[in-house]
């Protein structure tokens, strides 16, 4: 063992001092010299990384209420252009979690906050309705709530029983924590749990995906992200639309809200001014939420 | 020089444990978050319960604990012949032309990031299986043949390194012998590095098991227990990745718990490879 060592050790000095030696010392003063120049400005560009982001705010959490926030950030944006406002998804109750822990400064739920919450101040930005949607082949174009419930609980697997081809169903819902979720199981489901079996999807957009390309499935959605790859159905007789929201026929909505803990700072404060501009609220019209602003446009 | 070499080996030191202490550091956390939980519901209604309803305070992942084997094991009939049959081909058959552009190919099998392997799943496999062989294409079959693609580097590598650790003589003396080439690769060569072949499969499964962005896309996330290889499942990863962002509270704990578990599984899948790899090297 001791023999082994000591030839280790004897090669160590053969071959690492040669090494050294045939490398030269003029390679390794440029090496130096580049790291000295690098370094700093390493440095620096980290630092203004540092200050952009000192200036900005945060606004993190629903992935129902995210993509509609980019869209209004963006808007800020080009009308503020030193303005720097990040949005993050994250879901309706780690945004409730970031808000109260400052980790994003202005929080986003697209559920109604519980007690324990309610120390969150929070602002209604916009309403939404919650669409169910099926593959736009599908021939059905109307149920009511007590058959929706009858699919999600899975009493109900097949299409025949709903008047529609002879498939089974795939139900398509969203995970545990959601506030769409969370949403739906108040309106729709009441006190019956969504069937086990069904797929579970982590975002509207994922939901939408699933639908879009199975012709047995059935999920649900935010209005606002309902596109023609899928058909949103009628409820006993009501169509999703603004109108019918507005004038509260249809009963599936839940408010948006924006999340702060204390009072907001002035630059969080100066974009929820913003987002309750009648220029802003009709920009959520446009894309299908509803506005909270009476006068809009 | 002798003391630079030696504030140099601390310092090497120093960062070596620093891994160290992260990993103990992470798995301090987990037990602490995750163990709670269990203390809570019981560790039988946790493990071996069938229900994972959080909102009602139901914690059971049996389901995903069955679902993650039956995944991996999908995985693992995928591949095991398809590594095993190209580890073979690469150390014994390839033409060295050939084998310079192979080799690579195969590295950068490892290197495509798992969420484009998901992405491929969800839309060529999962309507492929939806339209041919019933369910909602999002299921085990898909992730297990995903799987099985992503765990091919591991296994082919790992067990083309025990091939070619084997020594010289044992292919010579069996040509010497009278045996073809093939005799030589199969009654021979496998046989002999079997244990290293062994543990690259078993490192393999950790890396089944341990998959989520693309089981995630794949899977379907269903709840429940599987009873077909076309049924949509959670393994234990998936749990976690899904409902991470919108969990709090008790159910935060338990995703953690169903990372202890998870944690469990992973050890012994790598104490068994390490063992079996150290056998080879006797």
């Amino acid at each position: 063992m001791e023999e082994w060592r000591n030839g280790l050790k004897e090669e160590k000095q053969y071959s690492i001092i040669p090494i050294l030696r045939a490398n030269g010392t003029e390679s390794m003063r440029t090496k130096s010299k580049f790291l000295l120049w690098f370094l700093p400005l390493f440095l620096i560009v980290t630092c203004m990384g540092c200050q952009r982001s000192r200036t900005g705010i945060t606004v993190a959490g629903s992935t129902s209420v995210e993509p509609f926030a980019g869209l209004l950030a963006e808007e800020y944006m080009s009308m503020h252009p030193e303005a720097h406002i990040y949005v993050q998804g994250g879901g309706s109750t780690a945004g409730i979690e970031a808000a109260f822990s400052g980790a994003a400064n202005i929080g986003m739920s697209s559920r109604n906050l519980i007690d324990a919450e309610k120390k969150l101040y929070a602002v209604t930005i916009a309403k939404d309705a919650i669409a169910v949607i099926v593959h736009p082949s599908n021939p059905l174009k109307d149920l009511s709530l007590d058959q929706i419930r009858e699919i999600f609980s899975g009493k109900t697997a097949n299409w025949k029983e709903m008047g529609g081809p002879d498939h089974p169903i795939d139900i398509v819902t969203r995970e545990e924590g959601s506030g769409t979720r969370e949403s739906f199981q108040k309106f729709v489901m009441g006190k019956e749990d969504i069937s086990l079996g069904a797929l579970v999807q982590d975002s509207n957009g994922a939901v939408r995906q699933v639908i879009s390309s199975d012709a047995n499935a059935i999920g649900y959605i935010s209005l606002g992200l309902v596109n023609d790859r899928v058909k949103a159905l009628r409820i006993s007789g009501v169509q999703p639309s603004l109108a019918n929201v507005n004038n509260g026929k249809y009963t599936l909505v839940r408010p948006f809200l924006f999340l702060f803990n204390g009072d907001p700072a002035e630059e969080a404060k100066s974009f929820l001014d913003f987002v309750l501009s009648p220029s802003a609220q009709k920009l959520l019209l446009k894309e299908g939420l509803v506005p909270v602003v009476e006068k809009v446009g | 020089m002798q003391l630079q070499e030696k504030i140099i080996e601390r310092i090497l030191l120093l960062i070596a444990f620093s891994s160290i202490f992260i990993l103990a550091l992470i798995t301090f956390f987990i037990f602490e978050e995750g163990i709670p939980l269990i203390l809570k519901v019981g560790a039988k209604a946790f493990l071996l319960g069938e229900k994972w309803i959080p909102s009602k305070g139901l914690f059971g992942i049996f389901p995903m604990i069955v679902s993650s084997f039956w995944v991996t094991l999908g995985a693992l009939l995928l591949g095991i012949p398809l590594g095993l049959a190209c580890t073979i081909f690469l150390s014994e058959l390839i033409p060295p032309s050939v084998g310079a552009f192979f080799r690579p190919a195969i590295q950068l099998l490892a290197a495509i990031p798992s969420v484009i392997y998901g992405f491929w799943g969800l839309i060529v496999l999962v309507p492929l299986i939806r339209n041919h062989l019933g369910g909602p294409g999002l299921s085990i079959l898909a992730g297990s043949v995903v799987l099985g693609f992503m765990i091919l580097p591991t296994i082919i590598t790992i067990s083309e390194d025990a091939l070619k650790a084997l020594p010289p003589s044992y292919k010579a003396g069996a040509l010497a012998l009278g045996a073809t080439h093939w005799q030589t690769i199969w009654r021979v060569l496998i046989p002999a590095a079997r244990s290293g072949i062994v543990a690259s499969v078993i490192l393999g499964m950790g890396r089944a098991i341990g998959e989520t962005m693309a089981m995630i896309m794949i899977l379907g996330n269903a709840v429940k227990m599987p009873t077909s290889f076309l049924d949509s499942a959670r393994t234990l990863t998936t749990n976690i990745g899904i409902e991470m962002g919108y969990a709090s509270g008790d159910h935060r704990q338990a995703l953690f718990a169903t990372g202890i578990v998870l944690f469990f599984i992973i050890m012994a899948l790598n104490t068994l490879a390490i063992f079996l790899s150290r056998r080879r090297a006797r």
